[in-house]
Order: C-alpha cells, then sequence, then structure tokens
C-alpha cells in the first residue's frame, strides 16, 4: 500500500485549514512533499467573534487559517460556505430531531460540504486533491483503489466521519495527519513556528459552541408537547418536544422512578417519548441505508466484521449482509445499548482497521417495545 | 519624506520643545497642502488613519454633536455606502441614537438628488451619500447633492476616497479622504470637517486634532498624504483619461467573452474611470476570485470584509445586480495598456476554463 507522507511528487492540492492543528499540519507536510498547496478556510456559520472557543467557525480561527498559510508561505483563500452548510447541514440537523433521529452533522458536514461541495468545486479549480486534518489513513491498494483504515493514533481516529466517501471520492482526498499521532502532530506544528501548536481540540458540534443542542433546537423548531410514557403506555411525565431527547438518553426526564429510565424510542407523530429500563435498549441488529461500500460488498457478506455505531463508540463483533436497494442488516454478538435512528453505523473489517461499509442507521431492534 | 523619517519628524508634534516644534511644522505644512489640494481651509482638516476613520468621525460625530444640541436625530444615508459609512449610520440607528431615512438608485444610476430632497425633514440632521462607490463605481451627482443640501442647511458628508483621484470633491460639507488609494503607504487619511458644522469626538483623548481626533500625529504620513493628494489633484484631468482608455480596453477585450459584460457601460458618464465593475455567467464568484489569483491576476469580487471573504454586497443589492459572479477591476497609476491586455487574457482562459470544468459552484 502506498500512504499519503510517501505520495510525493507536484499534484495541485488544496488544503481546508479549519484553523486547528491537525490540518496546520497537514499543510505543512504537503508542503514538504514538494507539492502545490493552496489553503482555504470554510466560514460554516456566523459565529459571535467575541465568543471563544468556537470549534471551526469562529473570526480566531480564520484568522489562525490564514496565519498558518502565511508561516507555510501558500496562497489562502475563505470562502463563504455559510448557505451551503445552513441548507445542507443545520436544517437536516434540526429537521432530524423533529423526526425523532439523532444526526450526526460532522458526517453530513464531510458528505455534503468539507469533501463534498468543496472537493467539487476544488476539482473544478484544477485541483487534483482536497487534503484536510482528519485522523484517518487513506492508501491506495494494490488493485489501485482507495481504502480507508483507522488513524495511526486510535484515540483521535476519526475514519468513523469519513465512511460516506466511496472510493472515487477518497482517492481525491488526502490526509496527511493520519499516520501520525496527536502528540506528534502538534510537536510538528511546535517546530514550525505554527501559533496553532498548543490551540485546545475542539470537541462540541462547531456551530454549538456551548454543547447546549436542546437549546440551539428550541431557537429552530417550534414546541411540540406531548406524553412521556413507560413501556406499558403509563403517563409518567410531560415534554415539550421529542427533538430535545435522543434514544438511550437518561438525563434530564424529570422523572421521578424507582429505578433508571432511559428513553427508548422516540415517536414525533403521536409527540411520544417512550422510557424503559436499559435491558429495553440492548440492540443486536440494525438496518442501515443508504450503505457507502468501500469494499465489495458480495465479498464482505456474512464476514466477521467490527461494528460501530458512534464516533468513538466501542466497535462490536458481528456480521453485515446486503438487503437490497443499497440497505444493510447489520447483526452483532454483544449488544449495544441506546442506537438511535440517524446515527450512522461504520463496518470495519475483521482487524477493526479497514472501513469496508457505513450508512444512516434506519432501524434497530427495541427488544421490550410493545409497539413495534 | 526620508529627511522627515531620519529627523525632522522625530519629535512628538504635540510637544513644547524644539524636536516637537520640528515635528508639528511638517504635520501643518502637510495641512495646508491637503487643504489646498481639496480647495479647503487648513481648519477643516483632521488628519485620521484612513479613510474608515475618518468616515467615522464625520457621521458619527456630527450625529451626536447635533443630538446633543437637540437639533435633530434624522440622517438620510444612501444604500451605496461603503460599509464604514453604511454601518455607522446603521449603529447610530442600532442605538436609538438617530433615525434613518436610506435612500437607494433607481437601477443603475447615480442617485437622484430629487429623491435626498424628498427625504429631508426640519430636523433631518445630517445627509450622507458616497462621492462614488468602490464596488460598481457609480460617480455621484455630488456637487447637486452639496447645492440641495446647502440651501436646506443640512450637513452633507461625501467619502470621496474612490473619487478624489479623477474627480473633484464637492466644494462643501464634509470628506473622508484615503492616503493609500493615491499611493502613500497604509495608515493615514483626513477628514475634512467645517468648521460651521459642529462635531463631536468619536473617541476619548486628549484630542490632538482639533480635539476630534485623538492620538499622535504620524508626522511623515501626513507629508505622504500630501504629497500624494497634491499630485492626484495636478493630474487629476489627465489620469481621468488615462483611467477611461484602460478600463475601456479591458471591457473591449472581453467583449467576445459570451456571457461578460460590465454592469456599467464603458462610455457611461457616471461610470468612475478607474472602475471597471463586471457581472459574469456560468461560474462561481468565489471559485472565480480563487482561479484569477491562482493565474496572477488581482481582482476583487467585492469590498473586503474582516475575514477576508467576499460577502454579499448590500451595494449590489442596491443596484440590482444580480449575476453568478461579479469582478471589480480596477486600474491606478501604475497600470499599463500591457498589463490590461494580459489580465483580459487571462480573465478569458479561467473564466473559459472554470466554466468548462462546471462553474466552480458549491
Amino acid at each position: 500500500m502506498t500512504t499519503d507522507a510517501a505520495r510525493t511528487g507536484t499534484e495541485r492540492v488544496l488544503v481546508a485549514l479549519s484553523g486547528g492543528v491537525d490540518s496546520a499540519v497537514a499543510a505543512a507536510l504537503l508542503v514538504d512533499a514538494g507539492h502545490d498547496v493552496t489553503g482555504v478556510h470554510l466560514r460554516l456559520a456566523d459565529t459571535d467573534p467575541q465568543v471563544l472557543g468556537q470549534g471551526c467557525c469562529g473570526l480566531d480561527d480564520a484568522q489562525d487559517a490564514r496565519r498558518t498559510a502565511q508561516v507555510l508561505g501558500i496562497p489562502f483563500h475563505v470562502w463563504d460556505l455559510r448557505d451551503v452548510f445552513r441548507r445542507e447541514v443545520r436544517e437536516p440537523f434540526a429537521a432530524d430531531y423533529a423526526a425523532g433521529a439523532t444526526p450526526n452533522p460532522c458526517v453530513t458536514c464531510n458528505e455534503r460540504v468539507k469533501v463534498g461541495a468543496v472537493l467539487r468545486r476544488a476539482t473544478a479549480l484544477g485541483h487534483d486533491a482536497l487534503a484536510t486534518g482528519h485522523h484517518a489513513r487513506i492508501e491506495v491498494g494494490d488493485d489501485g483503489r482507495s481504502v480507508l483504515r483507522r488513524a495511526a493514533d486510535r484515540a483521535k481516529d476519526q475514519s468513523y466521519v469519513l465512511h460516506v466517501h466511496g472510493p472515487d471520492e477518497l482517492a481525491r482526498l488526502r490526509t496527511p495527519v493520519g499516520d501520525l499521532t496527536k502528540a506528534e502532530v502538534r510537536d510538528l506544528a511546535a517546530e514550525r513556528g505554527l501559533r496553532v501548536a498548543t490551540k485546545p481540540d475542539s470537541h462540541d458540534i462547531c456551530f454549538i459552541p456551548d454543547g447546549d443542542t436542546a437549546g440551539h433546537l428550541a431557537d429552530e423548531l417550534p414546541a411540540a408537547p406531548g406524553e412521556v410514557v413507560d413501556l406499558d403506555g403509563t403517563v409518567l411525565g410531560e415534554h415539550e418536544g421529542v427533538w430535545r431527547f435522543t434514544v438511550g438518553q437518561r438525563r434530564g426526564l424529570g422523572l421521578q422512578h424507582h429505578e433508571p429510565r432511559f428513553v427508548v424510542d422516540l415517536d414525533p407523530d403521536e409527540q411520544r417519548v417512550v422510557v424503559g429500563p436499559r435491558a429495553a435498549l440492548a440492540t443486536r441488529w440494525i438496518e442501515v441505508g443508504p450503505v457507502v461500500w468501500q469494499a465489495e460488498a458480495a465479498q464482505v457478506a456474512g464476514q466477521a466484521v467490527h461494528v460501530q455505531v458512534r464516533a468513538h463508540g466501542r466497535p462490536r463483533r458481528g456480521r453485515i449482509t446486503p438487503t437490497g436497494d443499497g440497505t444493510a442488516r447489520v447483526e452483532v454478538d454483544e449488544p449495544f445499548h441506546g442506537v438511535a435512528v440517524g446515527q450512522r453505523c461504520v463496518v470495519y473489517d475483521d482487524r477493526d482497521d479497514v472501513v469496508l461499509a457505513g450508512g444512516r442507521i434506519t432501524a434497530a431492534e427495541r427488544p421490550l417495545l410493545p409497539t413495534v | 519624506m526620508l529627511a522627515v523619517l531620519h529627523g525632522a519628524g522625530g519629535g512628538n508634534p504635540s510637544a513644547g520643545h524644539e524636536p516637537g516644534r520640528q515635528a508639528r511644522g511638517v504635520v501643518e505644512d502637510a495641512r495646508e497642502r491637503i487643504a489646498a489640494a481639496l480647495d479647503r481651509s487648513p481648519h477643516e482638516v483632521v488628519l485620521t488613519s484612513g479613510g474608515t476613520e475618518a468616515d467615522q468621525l464625520a457621521v458619527v460625530g456630527t450625529v451626536r454633536a447635533a443630538v446633543e444640541e437637540g437639533r435633530g436625530r434624522h440622517v438620510v444615508c444612501s444604500t451605496v455606502e461603503h460599509p464604514a459609512v453604511r454601518d455607522a449610520v446603521g449603529w447610530l440607528a442600532d442605538e436609538g441614537v438617530a433615525e434613518v431615512t436610506w435612500v437607494g438608485p433607481d437601477g443603475l444610476a447615480p442617485i437622484d438628488p430629487g429623491a435626498v430632497t424628498a427625504a429631508l425633514r426640519t430636523e433631518t440632521v445630517l445627509v450622507a451619500v458616497t462621492g462614488a462607490d468602490g464596488e460598481v463605481g457609480v460617480l455621484q451627482r455630488s456637487h447637486e447633492l452639496a447645492d440641495v443640501c446647502r440651501a436646506r442647511g443640512v450637513a452633507l458628508h461625501s467619502d470621496v476616497v474612490q473619487r478624489v483621484a479623477t474627480v473633484a470633491p464637492p466644494a462643501t460639507g464634509s470628506l473622508a479622504v484615503s492616503g493609500h488609494k493615491l499611493g502613500t503607504p497604509v495608515g493615514i487619511g483626513a477628514a475634512v470637517l467645517p468648521r460651521d458644522v459642529a462635531v463631536a469626538p468619536v473617541v476619548p483623548g486628549p484630542g490632538q486634532e482639533r480635539g476630534l481626533r485623538s492620538g499622535t500625529q504620524p508626522t511623515a504620513l501626513s507629508l505622504a498624504l500630501a504629497t500624494a493628494l497634491e499630485l492626484a489633484v495636478a493630474e487629476r484631468e489627465e489620469h481621468a483619461a488615462r483611467c477611461r482608455d484602460l478600463t475601456g480596453l479591458l471591457a473591449a477585450a472581453l467583449d467576445d467573452l459570451d456571457g461578460v459584460r460590465p454592469t456599467i457601460a464603458a462610455e457611461a458618464p457616471h461610470r468612475l474611470a478607474s472602475h471597471l465593475h463586471l457581472q459574469l455567467d456560468g461560474v462561481d464568484g468565489e471559485a472565480l476570485a480563487t482561479a484569477l489569483d491562482q493565474a496572477g491576476v488581482a481582482a476583487a469580487t467585492g469590498t473586503a470584509c474582516a475575514t477576508g471573504s467576499a460577502a454579499a454586497s448590500p451595494a449590489l443589492a442596491a443596484y440590482g445586480v444580480d449575476a453568478d459572479a461579479v469582478l471589480r477591476c480596477s486600474v491606478g497609476r501604475e497600470t499599463t495598456a500591457e498589463e490590461v491586455e494580459v489580465a483580459a487574457d487571462r480573465i478569458t482562459d479561467v473564466v473559459s476554463t472554470l466554466r468548462a470544468r462546471g462553474g466552480g459552484f458549491l
């Protein structure tokens, strides 16, 4: 296999500089490798310049991105993607919650904005590839097909959020820091005098910098009051909207109950939040669609794989079976608890390293739910 | 200017000792020359850090003084102002200091002085209409507006940053000029503030400039502004004719490219000679700006905002411009016909290539 670092030469690469340390070092590595590198900062959301710590959308981030480009001596542009981001990420995010689902906006952003739209424009501008600071490895197999692997730094691995990109897109995507640990990335940044070397990692959803998802949604969605019911239909309380909840949630239910209660199901049609014991969340099968296949579906079907349903969740052993129309059914040996519709299910190989397939979760087993 | 940097300008112009007096002498010499170039009194010239600060002082300072004196709080402002004026007026409105009537153009033409007249009230304290916007490059009817305002006893502010190199500013009312548009280093400008209109300071401080603008005067930069302005005025007509030729050449060279048209016809009398604003179909504006930069053409798609991106422009909306992409081409004293031809060739190549690849739309 060929790694990013070894892809020396003179590719014209557009690097998306978020203003963080990972994309800065990604750009530095590409410059070192002799590529023709241009930096671009993507303005995704309107943020208050006076509020600190805003993931990848703040004014400080734009300044840090620009400074990175200056220090590396590469051209730099700011692209205003606020309209696209609102249309493709923020509005579907709110709509998903209103429909009782739990979206992953970072995956949607990669799919539709960062890699989708930006890669399209980069290609139109004559760039051979788009580079990002994602911690994941994209390699070219012996058959010429691009393969997505987990990062060298497993704790920082972001292969999960890149699963939506099939081999054709992966072939034009570069993730140079995937071979490095986070500590190595920071050391390289410091060696080059990049001021982002010690910048804290971003964690929250970039357009919800304070982490208050329900508070953010309250500004976007109308209140839709309804009942909180137990598995047998007993009304336990009331709520202001199913979008305030996510399957698997335990806190903030406001219930007085003799044993812990979790959100088990959300019914947006009846505006009903169903709660139950942890056992009601045990999920051994998941339906996924549409599925992006990184490997040939026929070769993967029924084989031993690893299954991951959250960005940093622990994978389970299992199997994936294509079910037609671009969908698949995934079964796991040891149950997940709290799998929500809208989350992403990513399937790795038997060594839990190479991404084989992935997609949006459309249904999951709810063992004690009477209505299913 | 080198002599000033090395010696005479070393003192603080506000200090009472000999080096300070020498420096002050340079500043006052510059002030007289700036005033003469603008055909105004030296007492009206307040040195600032640039055009934006000059606009702030004229707009915010004039309105605040009027409000403090109880003369009124109504402002008439055009919708095609530079953000330095538009946002200052918007801020006064948001803060409840002023009440604003916005007056826009009727299509791609200068604002009708009659529309400004119609917006005036007895309590109107300021009219702000740019001398020419730097985006589309529409020359406003500033002299007529000055007559209207003088007759009605209302203060007029004209931002002439983009205008002064090719067209004379109005003889009355306040003005804002910027040095770097005329070739000085960035960091110097001037507000011309008539003595018969009260102005309040905007930023508190010792008020070295007429009690209105605080901060030590930049001796060498003041001299630079005086020299640049003198030169600009002395060669204005010749420079304007040259600019008109060069932008006309650019328009003609791009004439064969389909889906590209000047927003203001090259021969239109209300076009700012130094500017050619183009509308383009079939390409995305941001992608075009990136591609042109990659091709070595420094053109802008809009006014540069804080983050460096080309944001949607209120002025373009006011003129009713709606195209896939816009391009703001400007020429200066150093621009040659050969450079214009090279730029036209590269724009043609870049637009054709980008269109062939889908236009770079998101």
